[in-house]
């Protein structure tokens, strides 16, 4: 068992009916790692990220973080599927921002960054409000603590998403296409955000995402995702200067063509 | 003649009041109950919360008031209730069966990306469901509920005919006293409207006061 | 030792409680009727451009719909024949009924209409067709079939409310389960079955307007949603 992993996805598999969307998936994360998962719509890029945040069950296969099963737990020397309880104490290490904010509307931008802590650990509501004050404050919204979400701007949502999952103190962050659902022009400031993440904190980070761009620029490594299964993977230079297989070669050329 | 009405019609209206009062409690309870149990796991609860719906909205509010009424103190039963208590609780079941659907209808309308949210924020489902997905669903149940409470309003006109002594069981008396039924039908058919009214207002506040920040849009 | 429940004395006041239900049926049938009439007609008066007529239809469907039944009914048959009009306690009844959900049925018709798009009521005065032309042909089809199950829900209302009728001695079935009753001493019955009854109703006229929906539903390329 590799101790420098911090995520092993290990024969996963994951089927919607007929449909299998995940085939036998292998992926070591290393810790502090920043990884980009890129591919075509339904490739299964997002169900492994949801898997790993246990909002997906796991068909077969085994997930472990940090060494410890996710998805599974020991009982008497064997492998069962987790209970309730158990799949909770995992998930605390994760936080997950989603593409569609899902902000809780009737809240302060305060009150969505507190809640975490406030509900989860039990924390006290005074020193979950300092926490979220000063992670807002690092994501640049210092000034819109008592705005609800419905004043603020989709790239705005979407930081305070981000400050939101970091008041969990998470080892590892989950963006999920997490620009898409915005305009173009407010995608800089999440980036920026994330960028700044990933640069002053240790965090072990997994993105899907359709912004090869940023891919590219801040990634450590590039997985290629088609059909369930990882096609090819490498650095950015690798993926993106010398695509290897012909499926990411037909990707990137049908990416760079739309711009 | 008219002043003399009015001492009389008013005690008619504060029993009409009370009633309608205590009856909202018992139907917003049974209507959470309901509205519960119809979406839990187990099918036990399922089964009886679909029993208990059915059977209520099923049959008319005058024939669950007149059974409460008239067979419960007889034998098998035995049971015998005051004209208070069964106003009170036949109003209640009645209103509270169509409440579960609304209610069952306002929970499930709550976006499901709000519930990943919370599961992905570790939270434990039972602050969960109170601090999440119940204030949104409140919002959404607030216009079907405001229906529903003036209809409980004006099934409370029903209770006079159980001898319960509220506004039209006044108005009824005033008139066989004074012969001056238009003044006096009029005068409650005025008061009833009031009170729909009273409702409708003060639903329309409790709902600003849930939705706030909240921009609500129809589905 | 009386039996809990007398098998015997049911079936032989059956007769009896289906010849009041018939009663029933009769009043829901007809008021129905009336309703969609006249609902329809305040719906359109609603809509009418003259803000006085508009305004009025408003005030009289939120009074009818705010005030209880009973007293509606009280006021026809009692407060009427001042004004010079002696009804019968069946045409009070009918016509109490028919009003108050006229205008239940008004909103439900003003939603529907609200529903046709736009683009519909412009297209017809290109057309140059007649408001007449215009509801009948085109406005009124398409406002219609999205809203028969509330119709229907409230088909099925309307016939709960038939018991509120007795107040006014109109014997249909409630009133005919309490004579039963209470010449009788035995309520349990009487009052029992009367209960199921509106309950199969009720039941069955679900099913109908199910049915009707279903038969009512243009052809379309069913598209499919994933979730």
């Amino acid at each position: 068992m590799s101790t420098s992993s911090i995520v092993r996805f290990q024969g996963v598999t994951k089927r919607y009916g007929p449909l299998t969307v995940l085939d036998q998936l292998d992926l070591d994360i290393e810790r502090n790692e920043k990884v980009a998962l890129i591919g075509p719509s339904g490739s299964g890029k997002s169900t492994l990220l949801r898997m790993l945040m246990l909002l997906e069950d796991i068909d077969d296969g085994l997930i472990e973080v940090d060494g410890r099963p996710l998805t599974h737990m020991s009982v008497n020397g064997g492998l069962v599927r987790a209970n309730e309880r158990y799949k909770r104490e995992g998930r605390s290490r994760i936080g997950m921002v989603f593409q569609n904010f899902n902000l809780f509307p009737h809240m302060t931008a305060l009150g969505n960054a507190a809640e975490g802590p406030i509900s989860s650990i039990g924390m006290s509501k005074k020193e979950a409000q300092d926490r979220a004050a000063e992670l807002l404050e690092m994501v640049g919204l210092g000034d819109k603590l008592d705005h609800y979400p419905a004043q603020l701007s989709g790239g705005q949502q979407q930081r305070v998403a981000i400050a939101r999952a970091l008041a969990m103190r998470p080892q590892i962050m989950l963006f999920d296409e997490v620009t898409s659902a915005l305009d173009p022009e407010l995608c800089g400031e999440v980036l920026n955000v994330i960028r700044r993440l990933g640069d002053e904190h240790d965090l072990t980070m997994l993105m899907v995402t359709h912004q090869m761009g940023f891919a590219k620029e801040f990634a450590d490594r590039i997985c290629f995702f088609s059909e369930g299964k990882i096609v090819e993977q490498g650095t950015p230079e690798q993926v993106f200067g010398t695509p290897q297989h012909e499926r990411t070669q037909a990707f990137l050329r049908a990416v760079t063509e739309a711009i | 003649m008219m002043m003399d009405l009015l001492p009389l019609l008013l005690k008619g209206l504060r029993v009409t009041v009370e009633v309608t009062a205590l009856a909202s409690v018992l139907a917003i309870v049974m209507a959470f109950a309901a509205a519960l149990a119809k979406l839990s796991p187990l099918r036990g609860l399922r089964w009886l919360a679909n029993i208990y719906i059915e059977v209520f909205r099923g049959t008319s509010l005058l024939v669950q008031l007149f059974w409460l009424y008239f067979v419960l103190p007889l034998p098998p039963f035995n049971i015998e209730l005051s004209s208070f208590v069964v106003a009170v609780t036949g109003l209640g079941l009645h209103i509270g069966a169509y409440g579960a659907e609304v209610m069952r209808g306002a929970l499930t309308s709550v976006p499901r990306g709000q519930i990943e949210a919370a599961v992905a924020l570790n939270m434990p489902p039972l602050r969960r469901f109170y601090r999440i997905v119940l204030p949104q669903a409140i919002v959404n149940a607030i216009p079907p509920a405001t229906n529903l409470l003036i209809e409980l309003l004006k099934g409370t006109s029903l209770i006079s005919l159980i001898t319960m002594a509220d506004l039209t069981f006044r108005a009824n008396q005033l008139v066989q006293l004074t012969f001056l039924s238009r003044e006096v039908f009029g005068i409650t058919l005025l008061i009833y409207f009031v009170l729909a009214q009273c409702i409708n207002f003060g639903m329309r506040r409790l709902g600003k006061r849930f939705s706030r920040g909240i921009v609500r849009e129809q589905r | 030792m009386e039996n809990l429940v007398d098998l015997d004395f049911a079936r032989n006041i059956l007769p009896e409680l289906l010849a009041a239900a018939g009663n029933t049926v009769v009043i829901t049938l007809v008021g129905f009727s009336i309703a969609l009439v006249l609902g329809l007609l305040l719906a359109l008066l609603r809509r009418s451009r003259l803000a006085f007529i508009s305004w009025s239809a408003t005030v009289v469907i939120e009074f009818i719909r705010s005030t209880p039944l009973l007293i509606q009914l009280y006021f026809l048959f009692y407060v009427m024949p001042e004004f010079g009009l002696t009804m019968s306690a069946w045409s009070a009844g009918i016509a109490g009924i028919a009003l108050h959900y006229a205008c239940y049925v008004a909103e439900v018709y003003r939603a529907g209409l609200d529903g046709v798009p736009r683009g519909q009521w412009e297209a017809c005065k290109a057309l140059s067709m007649s408001p007449w032309h215009a509801y009948r042909r085109v406005l009124l089809p398409q406002a219609v079939r999205p809203i028969i199950p509330a119709l229907g829900n409230y088909f099925v209302a309307m016939f709960k409310d038939t018991p509120v009728l007795s107040a006014i001695t109109v014997v249909e079935l409630m009133l005919q389960a309490k004579n039963i009753g209470s010449r009788s001493f035995r309520y349990l019955e009487p009052i029992t079955m009367a209960g199921i009854f509106f309950l199969i109703i009720s039941i069955v006229v679900a099913l109908l307007v199910r049915r009707l929906e279903h038969q009512l539903q243009l052809p379309s390329i069913k598209t499919r949603e994933s979730t």
